[in-house]
């Protein structure tokens, strides 16, 4: 659109033609107060807020629906729309009932600080407000209904929004009320009552305190908060959630997590476990002091000297007995806990045996990807990108803010959405194209999609995106190995293509790009291919490939497994392995609760969680985040912590593990010739570290210590330190040079997706009170999928 | 059944075949029905949006915009179909008019609607009467079907090839926001009676989202009375720039109540002392609310003045839907205006707040008021309240509520104090208590 | 377009449904009239109507509710077998419309939304119904009756005790 100039108080604008005047305003730094107006929902009008006076046109208009046209003169604040916003304002204050003192909105909302700037404070009516009782709508919700001011903001963000539409308005003048989708006369209780996807985007959306979730109303007021913006910890999107923290005799607890900090990857949106899935933290199940299995089998709690110098001792006795060792790692550890576990293993324990639960083929895509820039799709292309293709996934359930993007931006933009699904996905409601495969299908779907040899409706889909001129190809866990290459060279024979592979949680992602892998380094350098690692990693690293998870097991299992050493992770109930597989292998586990894997250590390290450390994390499509200490636990340490104080128990030289501090021996001048790992490790570090102008970290607990190797020694990590540190997300290529990665062909498929839905976060998720009620009250059906 | 009037002043163009039995098809055709569309359809829609022009025909649902001009600001050509909707919802209290053309002359609703179509070059049109007129759709659903069997509707009407037609009645469920014009397209697509954001309006995007004329049904019976007379001849019935005639309801205190069919223009003292006889009883006349509820109220002395959209308009009132309610002076305003206020509070649609809650405090205040209750900064609210809702409301229903109001407060101050200090003579109406609340 | 094969409306309101989805460009379109013919047939907008309409135009619950909570005229219990409907607005209030409704508020012995006892009447004051020139009127279900006093009150009344009055749907 062409840009129009006009004037807005006195001030000259310009801004393309079919702006919105409230919008153009706002860009220039001219805020119109507005209740109704949301930016991307659609026009109502309703609140008259916005009213401005416009040259030439009789009544005020609302700068919300005008748009702006040349020579349009404007202006927003006069005595005459000062007293008109007043007026309204008194109107609604009339029947708003003035209990802001407990009102959860108290503090950060928008009626307040209106009456605030107009003064219509001052309620002249002598009748009484008529009063109503507070709603529970659902596990989550709560509605107030005199509090609210019918904005219609939280209808439009279920329907248009979230394409839920469980909420609508009922009744009609001042009687109009919001309702939820099930009607009173059909619950027992007889009060009406929720039946949606629980994502809390209404109450986000309310601008006053109507609407409020079940875990924050009345439990705190805003400023008695800290407000850290931190990572979800639960799925593989990479939300932003806003943590608000409050201290407590043992540390702190998490009083909510909302989206108030717009700045996130995720922008205004936040799911469910986004915004409630916190809870496990102040779960008083928490494991707080180390423990001990004793000879009797039972459990002793143990000083954290007593755990750590037992767990160096027998870990060092099983490695020079010779024994065989491992390691397996968790998808919610950050990238420099996934990173210090691999070395600890190859560089301490000197072995490959490691691995973490696969829930997403990392490896193949990239392979298959080896060797091309700018292919991997960050999770911003979903909201702009021109026309995307889905091929197996449902993001609605698995990768919210992935669905959000998607919905949002085939309704503002158009974009087309193309689906290739074995099962009938929400999202092909929002679908050009929708193509149902067989459930194994997904090779020969490829194939004929590839070639054009498919059904109707498969081929459509072919044609379509041959004829785009840039595409988004999204992938679910379903592709892996052969079938997941061919759709990636498929795509590669299109024009401008960018991949991103669905993964779960919040680092599952990261901790294959940091080589949690029993044949794979990080980046995706193969063991025993030529790479740096050989000199980094010193002379306990061997390059011949380690067991993958089956194959540890079935070590332990046969006795061949002396030591097993377990983060964050729980492959006991997740691939059910038999109690007696373990019985001969000694097992230290870092956890939070009794999981059916700590049940079975003989130590089990309490450790935090990722709302509890610092650090980074990459979701599914490569975008780096920095996640920030929220809350902490007495008693509990970080993964980063425990792993180098094991490994300092075992005795191993800790300036090798974490570079950190400045060498005694300061830098060489031969940079690297000397033999010897440590001498070149420490050189080329130092080397890097001023070339980079950074300085050596303090103390080998220092997350970005660790940061700072992967960033050196880690392809694709080449990160800004800026961009991170200023708390915004930054786009990876996490695909090793091409010249890397040769793939064994006898690589088996141990990826094992974690189907997750809305309600349910894999083992973490069980001990999330908030989630467990929602989880049952949704065990029928999955949410919220209206008829169509 | 409405018992039909007469007055020698009356000027009977719409009204001619009323009480003739005109429902029925064959009766319609002897009283030269359908012979309109047909001129119409010979002559093509350039003649007939210039012979609504040149007649002058305004409005009659009550903003009076010139039709004529409305019809030519259809596009000619448009992706989406065109639309003509018939206004039936009559829900403005004191308005029973196009009631009796339902009654008594379906059949020129009909014909109407198929000229409007012409014009814009329309294929389909509905009319969409308001719910509580069950017998008057059963009328027009039968005249609909007779004109399908005539072939007047449907494929090829008139056996003219490829000139097509199709109408579709509507009901509607009770709501009288409902007959604002956006309100009642959403109504029709099976909405919530909320109004539509404007622009764009209905003749661009309307119904379905193409290109719509809606007009009152009046309006609509007008048309095809004009082309059988012609625009020009049709316009010199009535005064300047307010073409032909009109149907009026004179009702509430006087001695012949009824629908007359009176020229535009014609003298309001006139219509109520001598077309409907005078203030029943004889009794002193107090008020007039001159064209529906929603019309500031005049005084006495102010009705000496013609029944046109602009003679009323300089009165500072307005001519609106043709409703004539005549008050004696046993009538207490703070009672009429409550009453008044009542009905707004009633209908408000709740979208916006200051209709919504401003017909609301509006009512509550007035009722305490009216019980007794009230104090002097009350009147001072009420003209607040009324005030700040002016223009500022999104669609017309919140100024239909305010300007009555300050028509009463304006014009009978005065009463309003007095009755503060319970100096009331007038006879009561409201006996019951509890007053209507809000739908539901 | 999904057709209702265990309607729970009489066959010819099920067939006059039928026909009604296919009148209009859009089908939703049918929605209004179809629950006031709806109303006419069960008495009240009830929960199982709701779920057929909704069945029948491809609608949420949610959205059927929204539309019918809106009009006026629907209701979601039952009324009187006859409904009487007296307008109180201004032109029926200047010649005796309260003295109408007070008058069916004696006769009847209930007030404004209540049923009598055996289900035979209820009563209603609402507003302007379009009378305004034959006022005061009230209607009984969709019959006007005009011109309105006590005594005329009286006989409408008892006509319909007897199954003798108007009653066109
Ligand atoms: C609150 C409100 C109620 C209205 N009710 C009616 C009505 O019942 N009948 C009608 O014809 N017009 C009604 N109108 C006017 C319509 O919006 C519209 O102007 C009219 O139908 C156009 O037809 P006309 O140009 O033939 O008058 C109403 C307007 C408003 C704001
Ligand atoms: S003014 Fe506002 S609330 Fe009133 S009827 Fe119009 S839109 Fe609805
Ligand atoms: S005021 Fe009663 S019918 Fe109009």
């Amino acid at each position: 659109m062409p840009d129009v100039t006009f004037t807005v108080d006195g001030q000259q604008l310009t801004a393309p033609a079919g702006t919105l005047l409230i919008d153009a305003c706002k860009a220039a730094g001219i805020q119109i107060p507005a209740f109704c107006y949301y930016p991307g929902l659609s026009l109502q009008a309703a609140c008259r807020m916005c009213v401005v006076r416009i040259e030439k046109v009789p009544k005020l208009a609302t700068a919300c629906t005008t748009t702006v046209a040349e020579g349009m003169v404007v202006a927003t604040e006069t005595p005459e729309i000062a007293q008109a916003r007043k007026a309204t304002l008194q109107l609604l204050l009339g029947n708003h009932p003035l209990d802001c003192p407990v009102c959860d909105a108290g503090g950060q909302c928008e009626l307040q600080d209106m009456t605030f700037k107009y003064g219509a404070a001052e309620s002249f009516y002598t009748e009484p407000k008529n009063h109503r009782e507070e709603q529970k709508w659902s596990p989550t919700v709560y509605f107030d209904r005199p509090r609210c001011i019918l904005c219609y903001r939280c209808v439009r963000m279920c329907g248009e929004g979230m394409d839920v539409y469980a909420l609508g308005i009922q009744n009609r003048g001042s009687s109009a009320v919001i309702a939820p989708n099930i009607p009173a006369s059909q619950t027992e209780d007889g009060l009406a009552k929720l039946d949606c996807e629980e994502c809390g985007m209404c109450i986000d959306v309310c601008p006053v305190g109507a609407l409020t979730s079940d875990t924050y109303r009345y439990k705190t007021r805003p400023w008695e908060m800290n407000h850290v913006a931190t990572i979800c910890t639960h799925c593989g999107d990479g939300c932003k959630t806003t943590l608000g923290v409050r201290s407590t005799t043992d540390g702190s607890e998490i009083m909510r997590g909302d989206n108030r900090d717009k700045s996130g990857l995720n922008g205004d949106f936040l799911c469910n476990k986004g915004r409630y899935g916190f809870d496990f933290a102040n779960s008083p199940q928490r494991i707080t002091e180390p423990m001990l299995r004793q000879p009797n089998g039972e459990f002793k709690t143990v000083t954290w000297d007593e755990a750590l110098a037992f767990t160096g001792k027998r870990l060092r006795e099983i490695r020079d007995a010779g024994k065989q060792t491992a390691v397996i790692g968790g998808n919610r550890l950050t990238n420099e806990e996934a990173y210090l576990l691999q070395k600890f293993a190859r560089t301490v324990l000197g072995t490959n045996n490691i691995d973490h639960h696969r829930t997403a083929d990392y490896v193949t895509l990239a392979a298959a990807l080896a060797g091309h820039r700018d292919r991997f799709a960050s999770q911003h292309d979903n909201e702009n990108a021109p026309a995307i293709l889905l091929v197996g996934g449902d993001p609605t359930n698995e990768a919210p803010l992935t669905a959000w993007n998607l919905r949002t931006n085939v309704r503002l933009n158009n974009a087309k959405l193309f689906i290739v699904n074995h099962r009938a996905i929400k999202l092909r409601r929002q679908a050009k194209n929708f193509a149902q495969i067989d459930e194994l299908g997904y090779g020969a779907a490829v194939e004929a999609l590839a070639n054009g040899t498919g059904d109707a409706a498969l081929n459509a889909i072919t044609e379509a995106v041959k004829a785009q001129q840039s595409l988004v190809i999204l992938i679910g866990d379903e592709l892996r190995g052969e079938a997941l290459k061919r759709l990636i060279d498929f795509g590669l024979t299109l024009p401008n293509t960018k991949f991103a592979l669905l993964g779960d949680y919040v680092n599952a992602h990261g901790a294959a790009d940091m080589g949690l892998l029993p044949d794979m380094l990080p980046g995706y350098q193969p063991v025993q291919g030529h790479h740096d690692f050989a000199n980094e990693y010193g002379e306990r690293f061997n390059s011949t490939p380690g067991l993958d998870l089956v194959g540890i097991f079935d070590a332990a299992n046969a006795g061949n497994l002396g030591a097993l050493y377990i983060v964050n992770a729980n492959p006991v109930s997740r691939y059910s392995i038999e109690e007696s597989y373990l019985a001969n292998t000694f097992t230290v586990v870092h956890e939070m609760f009794f999981t059916e894997t700590a049940k079975l250590a003989d130590v089990i390290l309490p450790c935090a969680n990722l709302y509890e450390k610092s650090g980074s994390v990459t979701n599914s499509y490569g975008d780096l985040q920095l996640v920030q200490k929220a809350s902490d636990r007495a008693g509990v340490r970080t993964d980063l912590e425990l792993i180098v104080r094991v490994a300092d128990a075992m005795g191993a030289n800790i300036r090798e593990l974490v570079p950190f501090g400045k060498k005694s021996s300061g830098l060489r001048a031969d940079l690297g010739q000397t033999r010897g790992a440590q001498a070149g490790e420490a050189d080329r570090h130092a080397v890097w570290l001023t070339s980079n102008n950074l300085e050596p970290k303090l103390s080998p607990f220092d997350p970005f210590a660790v940061l700072d190797e992967i960033q050196r020694l880690v392809p694709g990590y080449d990160l800004l330190r800026l961009q991170l540190l200023s708390g915004n997300d930054q786009h990876l290529s996490p695909a090793a040079p091409a010249d890397l990665i040769q793939i064994a062909p006898a690589r088996r498929d141990l990826v094992l997706p974690a189907d997750d839905t809305l309600f349910t976060s894999g083992t973490l998720g069980r001990y999330s009170p908030k989630l467990t009620e929602l989880a049952d009250k949704y065990a029928v059906e999955p949410a919220g999928i209206p008829a169509d | 059944m409405p018992v039909l009037v007469s007055h020698p002043d009356e000027v009977k163009v719409l009204s001619r075949r009323f009480g003739q039995g005109a429902a029925d098809i064959d009766k319609y055709l002897e009283l030269d029905g359908y012979k309109a569309v047909q001129k119409a359809i010979e002559s093509g829609s350039e003649w007939v949006i210039n012979e609504m022009k040149a007649s002058g025909l305004r409005g009659r649902g009550g903003a009076g915009f010139p039709t004529g001009m409305k019809w030519s600001f259809v596009p000619k050509v448009s992706e989406k179909p065109k639309y003509v909707l018939v206004n039936g919802d009559e829900s403005e209290p004191g308005t029973c008019k196009d009631h009796v053309i339902f009654l008594h002359d379906p059949h020129a609703v009909i014909e109407g609607t198929m000229i409007a179509g012409l014009a814009i070059g329309a294929k389909m049109g509905f009319i969409y009467l308001r719910g509580e007129y069950r017998y008057l759709l059963k009328i027009v659903e039968k005249a609909v079907a007779d004109a399908y069997a005539k072939g007047f509707l449907g494929k090829n009407i008139f056996g003219k090839e490829g000139v097509d037609f199709d109408i579709v009645t509507q009901s509607g469920a009770g709501a009288y926001e409902v007959g604002e014009e956006s309100a009642l397209m959403e109504s029709l697509e099976g909405k919530r009676g909320v109004p539509r954001i404007k622009p764009p309006f209905p003749a661009v995007v309307g119904l379905y989202g193409g290109p719509t004329v809606i007009n009152n049904a009046e309006t609509i019976a007008s048309a095809p009375h004009i082309l059988l007379m012609g625009g020009e001849a049709y316009a010199k019935l009535g005064s300047e720039r307010n073409g032909g005639t009109r149907l009026f309801g004179i009702s509430g205190m006087v001695e012949r109540p009824g629908v007359y069919e009176l020229p535009m223009g014609y003298n309001l003292k006139k219509a109520i002392y001598e077309v409907a006889g005078g203030v029943k009883g004889g009794r002193k006349l107090k008020a007039v609310v001159p064209g529906g509820s929603s019309c500031p109220v005049l005084l006495p002395e102010e009705i000496d003045v013609g029944l046109d959209f602009d003679q009323m308009g300089k009165a500072g009132t307005m001519l609106g839907s043709g409703g004539i309610v005549v008050l004696d002076e046993t009538v207490s305003i703070v009672e009429f205006a409550l009453r008044t206020i009542k009905f707004y509070q009633h209908e408000s649609c709740g979208w916006c707040i200051p209709c919504r809650e401003g017909t609301d405090w509006l009512k509550k205040t007035l009722t305490r008021f009216y019980n007794g209750a009230g104090n002097a900064k009350d009147i001072n609210n009420i003209q607040y309240l009324a005030e700040n809702m002016m223009g500022r409301t999104f669609c017309p229903l919140g100024d239909a509520a305010a300007m009555p109001t300050l028509g009463f407060i304006k014009k009978f101050r005065g009463e309003f104090e007095e009755y503060l200090k319970g100096q009331r003579t007038e006879k009561a109406f409201i006996t019951t208590d509890e007053l209507i609340g809000a739908a539901h | 377009m999904s057709t209702v094969t265990d309607s729970i409306f009489s066959p010819a309101t099920a067939a006059r449904f039928d026909k009604l989805v296919t009148l209009y460009p859009v089908k939703r379109s049918a929605l209004v009239p179809m629950l006031l013919y709806a109303q006419d047939e069960v008495g009240y907008v009830s929960d199982a109507v709701v779920a057929e309409i909704a069945q029948r135009l491809d609608l949420l619950e949610l959205d059927v509710r929204g539309v019918l909570s809106y009009y006026s005229m629907l209701r979601t219990k039952p009324a009187g077998k006859y409904n009487v409907q007296v307008c109180t607005n201004i032109s029926c209030m200047l010649v005796g419309g309260y003295d109408i409704l007070d008058h069916c508020k004696a006769k009847l012995g209930i007030g404004h939304k209540e049923v009598t006892a055996d289900g035979l009447f209820s009563l209603e004051e609402v507003e302007c119904i379009g009378a305004c020139c034959w006022a005061p009127a009230m209607q009984v279900n969709y019959d006007f009756h005009e011109n309105l006093t006590p005594a005329k009150v009286d006989v409408i009344l008892e006509d319909y005790a007897a199954g003798r009055g108007k009653d066109v749907k």
